[in-house]
């Protein structure tokens, strides 16, 4: 699969999408691999400073997406990850216009360049399992041959598909790469601020309603690990990536200690879209159709290939719980203080009703 | 009414489940099927374990006649205990939900228990056959549709888990349509309910579970009252495809009592088109006493599973057209033979 160098770690390594969070993670992991001579990370131009800490190890070039293509050949790249996606518009950054700019002209740009690296042989793409639609139709559990039955109404759905649509372009003209696209369930952890985690950070969490969405997570230290194998081992084809095990939206929200305020699903749709219009928030009709219809993968071929299972559902989520246990409006230990106080209230009553009649 | 069932022939081992019952009563907490009338439950459940709070009377509860004052406080005390535990289970998120969206917690505590009200006290419903069922492993229930509402499918597998030895759980699969609404979604997830598709229906057999489909699908469930227990076309026949493909045994079973409960006398196809449903029903009572129709009518209702029909030498020939509607015919068939002999049981739809 890999003609010219030695199968397994590449030496050299360009991680796109540096300037934010996985990027960052990601390409800092790498360069603390001695096995890996040299991480380049790439980075818009107008990127700010954020991760330079995390990044001391790393080259960090700040180019523009139109002009990878004379660098990747220029600097012998054996093996590009590309993390450079947003998953929501940032209505600092341009909004949706800039957030498709990234996701699908950025994608072909990069996949371009790809293209035109002699010594490449590794390409690692980050998906998202946002790549089987939404459809009532829907089987509750998918499998990486799961074909999506309906174009997502939201932006980042299918840009998703678009990129997914490169990519499977781009491994047949270049079938000599190993070319691995990672489906990844919605990070959560201790430390990763996203969509979801600033949306349970609240106390009182909008839910859509009657429905309970059944969801899937991924602890962010599982998403490095398999990208990290993705890079030094040789796995080529599609993987969802997500914790196994199933929250339903209610219980996420009841572990968490947040309190659930249902809303009618055409004036969260129509929220969605006026905040949007209106230049702020950050949830659009994704978050709005994942609330809905839920979203789960089956991870067996993942265990299977890599031969590591990420944390389960639940025990992500409980981590991203005691990180963020500020907001709680429930706890648990309230909850049980309040069940103990009416049994021993009954208890109370009974005895001095039975006191009485004796 | 079932004691003088019992009376009667004690020796129609699997018509009823109750004879079985009755020799071993403290073998297990048998009164999940609560069939008995209270007079008789009353001394039984003595020999059960005494709450470890009161543990001064324990003693005494040995004898026939133990402090009968005290009895009842002790087991509303466990039952509120046992109320607010799950209260509080619920509130933290305490609880599992597989993959599917299935809570067997809440099944259990909610779920069935509603609807075992409705299916012994109100329909009297009795269940034959249930031998089987095989003990585990998967297994494609297969069963006829009707009743205007798809009442049958929740009060199957509610009287199959109550009677069933193994106590399992039937995974329905539904149309996409109860999945497009709101709330009744989530009921369906959370009673093990999925949408009615190959890849699923073969997840969940694989996994050994116990599958129940109604291939009729609206077809069985909107026809009209003259046409009642008269099976309809069953489809493409993909519930047996996923039975051939994962090799897994299909159980028949026929429903009769649900045609009654609300007998649909006319489709109204211009207000179903406005209201996008697949029909709107016109029962005695529907559009004309407002929500009073809803309350289904008491109807007399038997449940016969069949013999399994083994698929596991049929496995090659999950995609041979010709094997899949040769196999859904014998389903048909069986069902509505068994349908057949069902209905000169019960001559009466409203009897005891």
């Amino acid at each position: 699969m890999t003609p010219g160098g030695t199968p397994g770690a590449p030496g050299v390594v360009v991680v796109t999408g540096v300037g934010r969070y996985l990027g960052a993670h990601v390409a800092a992991r790498l360069a603390a691999d001695p096995r890996i001579e040299r991480v380049i990370g790439v980075d818009a131009p107008d990127s700010g400073a954020e991760f330079t800490d995390l990044l001391d190890r790393v080259e960090r070039i700040r180019v523009d997406a139109g002009s990878l293509g004379g660098l990747l050949a220029d600097l012998d790249v054996d093996a590009v990850v590309h993390l450079a996606l947003v998953t929501s518009p940032d209505p600092q950054h341009g909004g949706r216009s800039a957030m498709k700019d990234q996701n699908v002209i950025g994608t072909m740009q990069m996949l371009a360049a790809c293209q035109r690296a002699p010594r490449l042989r590794k390409l690692v793409v980050r998906s998202s399992t946002a790549a089987y639609g939404v459809s009532f139709r829907d089987p509750a559990v998918f499998t990486e041959e799961t074909e999506p039955r309906e174009v997502p109404r939201g932006g980042f759905g299918r840009d998703i598909l678009d990129l997914e649509g490169y990519v499977r372009g781009f491994r047949r003209r270049r079938s000599d790469v190993t070319a691995t696209v990672l489906r990844f369930a919605p990070f959560i952890g201790s430390t990763a601020d996203t969509t979801l985690t600033r949306y349970f950070s609240q106390p009182f969490v909008p839910t859509v309603f009657g429905r309970d969405p059944r969801l899937q997570f991924l602890h962010f230290d599982d998403a490095l690990e398999v990208l990290h194998r993705s890079i030094v081992e040789n796995h080529p084809g599609t993987y969802n990536v997500a914790g196994p095990g199933v929250l339903s939206l209610s219980q996420a929200i009841r572990r968490a200690g947040r309190v659930a305020v249902p809303v009618l699903e055409p004036s969260l749709s129509g929220a969605a879209a006026l905040a949007r219009t209106m230049g702020f928030g950050r949830y659009g009709l994704d978050q709005v159709d994942l609330f809905v219809h839920g979203r789960v993968v089956d991870t067996s071929r993942l265990e299977q290939e890599y031969g590591f299972t990420p944390r389960s559902t639940a025990e992500a989520f409980e981590d991203f719980i005691r990180a963020h246990h500020g907001g709680r409006v429930i706890t648990r230990d309230q909850l049980a203080a309040a069940e103990q106080l009416v049994l021993d209230g009954i208890r109370q009553v009974r005895s001095a009703a039975r006191e009485r009649s004796s | 009414m079932s004691g003088s069932e019992e009376g009667r022939d004690p020796q129609s081992v699997g018509r009823f489940d109750v004879p079985q019952q009755s020799p071993a009563p403290d073998a297990e907490p048998a009164r999940r099927n609560g069939h008995r009338p209270a007079a008789q439950v009353a001394p039984t459940p003595t020999p059960t374990p005494m709450p470890p709070p009161t543990s001064g009377d324990a003693g005494v509860s040995g004898g026939t006649e133990p402090a009968v004052s005290d009895r009842p406080g002790d087991h509303w005390d466990r039952k509120v205990a046992n109320g607010l535990a799950f209260l509080r289970r619920r509130l933290s998120g305490d609880y599992e939900v597989d993959e599917f969206g299935f809570d067997s917690e809440l099944t259990d505590a909610v779920f069935h228990p509603l609807l075992r009200l409705l299916y012994r006290d109100w329909f009297r419903t009795e269940v034959s056959g249930v031998e089987h069922v095989p003990l585990d492993g998967p297994a494609l229930v297969v069963g006829n549709h009707s009743g205007t509402v798809a009442l049958d499918a929740l009060i199957l597998s509610a009287a199959l888990h109550d009677k069933h030895p193994a106590h399992r759980y039937l995974r329905l699969l539904g149309a996409d349509l109860v999945f497009r609404m709101p709330v009744v979604s989530e009921l369906a997830r959370k009673t093990g309910g999925t949408v009615a598709c190959n890849p699923d229906a073969e997840r969940l057999l694989g996994g050994g579970d116990l599958v129940g489909v109604f291939p009729e699908g609206f077809k069985g469930v909107g026809k009209l009252y003259a046409d009642r227990y008269k099976l309809q076309r069953f489809g493409r026949g993909g519930f047996v495809s996923a039975a051939l493909r994962t090799g897994t045994p299909i159980v028949p079973v026929a429903i009769v009592g649900g045609e009654e409960i609300y007998p649909m006398l006319a489709d109204i196809k211009p207000l179903a088109r406005l209201l996008k449903l697949p029909y709107f029903p016109v029962t005695p009572t529907f559009p004309l006493l407002g929500p009073l129709g809803m309350v289904p009518l008491p109807s007399k209702w038997l449940i016969e599973f069949c013999p399994p029909i083994p698929t596991a030498h049929l496995t090659d020939s999950a995609d041979d057209p010709l094997v899949v509607f040769n196999l859904a015919d014998q389903v048909r068939e069986t069902i509505q033979q068994t349908l057949h002999t069902l209905l000169e049981r019960r001559p009466d739809p409203f009897g005891p």
